[in-house]
């Protein structure tokens, strides 16, 4: 190998990675249009929604939800599920009277392992604004339109703290096993900015 | 019941085998990474090899690079892959780390300028 490098050369890996690539490619065992459109996906993968599995939990177990809105870290750890860096996850529970809604007004902290990727709104510097200075208005263009005597409660979530919203369970679903409670909540009723919908009869 | 049942690999989010996030989100510091990230995926989706026989060179790539490097510093995530993908294609036959040196003695001395599209036509 040369001391210099010549400026057009490829770093090694890159170099062997294309070898590989074109190797592979020549053999029939890689089409590149698949290789493109799986790396599209996993870069904009939502993750599993594992926090959809503590909202049931929470709805169906007393107990567990006490726990859970007592200290959210232990209580979503039962699952196995923690926060990428071991930070606070708090959760705070949505009733008829109190509506809780999460942003991270400093960047877009968010508690993925539990939420999944956040949605492309939560980092828009808007969503950041509106949501603590006009919550009622901003939730209502997003499709959640909530009386004037709820009171709405802003959570701004940091590096240490991170907020997981409990949403209502939906009426009519009182008969309706966990795992398929779980199916029903959805990534936006745990930011705050939906309720989760009852099942479509 | 998850978001992701359609993607044919579920990837760890925690543990040394899990790949590099940014709250949430994939990071490749270079395009390769992602290259050889997709490529694995594909070779998998397709059934060439179980997710699992990869994870478990994956974690033996990684165990030898911290055996080798006590001090931790420099550590790359997807040098790891790389090795671990290209010690999978060679014990399995698939691809020999001869033909990947040939072609890559090979792609090395192209000209500079190389990286145009050679079906368009040259316009120089």
């Amino acid at each position: 190998m040369t001391a210099e490098p010549h400026p057009h050369d490829r770093p090694g890996p890159a170099l062997r990675a294309e070898a590989l690539e074109a190797l592979l490619l020549e053999r029939g065992l890689i089409d590149p249009k698949v290789v493109d459109g799986l790396i599209n996906r996993y870069a904009n993968d939502v993750g599993p929604l594992n926090g959809a599995k503590v909202v049931a939990r929470a709805w169906t177990d007393p107990d567990y939800k006490a726990r859970l809105l007592e200290e959210g870290t232990a209580a979503i750890a039962e699952f196995g599920f923690s926060g990428p860096q071991g930070e606070h996850i708090v959760v705070v529970e949505n009733t008829p009277a109190v509506h809780h809604v999460v942003v991270c007004t400093l960047c877009s902290c968010y508690p993925w392992p539990v939420l999944g990727l956040p949605p492309a709104w939560y980092k828009d510097p808007a969503y950041r604004a509106r949501i603590v200075r006009e919550p009622r208005t901003l939730l209502a263009e997003m499709g959640l339109t909530l009386g004037d005597d709820v009171e709405i409660n802003v959570w701004d979530s940091s590096s240490e703290v991170r907020y997981f919203v409990l949403p209502e369970r939906p009426e009519g679903t009182d008969d309706l096993p966990e795992e398929e409670l779980a199916a029903l909540v959805t990534r936006d009723a745990m930011v705050g900015v939906a309720r989760v919908a009852a099942p479509v009869a | 019941m998850s978001v992701t049942e359609d993607l044919p690999v579920e990837l760890d989010v925690d543990g040394p085998s899990s790949p590099p996030r940014a709250n949430g989100e994939l990071v490749f510091s270079e395009p390769w990474e992602s290259r050889v990230f997709g490529i694995t995926i594909a070779l998998h989706q397709d059934g060439v090899f179980a997710w699992d026989d990869f994870k478990e060179q994956l974690i033996a790539a990684i165990a030898r690079w911290e055996a080798g490097h006590p001090d931790g510093e420099g550590y790359r995530y997807y040098t790891c892959w790389f090795e671990a993908l290209q010690a999978l294609l060679r014990d399995r036959r698939i691809l020999s780390p001869v033909d990947v040196d040939e072609r890559e003695v090979e792609l090395a001395a192209r000209p500079p300028g190389h990286d145009h599209d050679h079906d368009s036509g040259h316009r120089h």
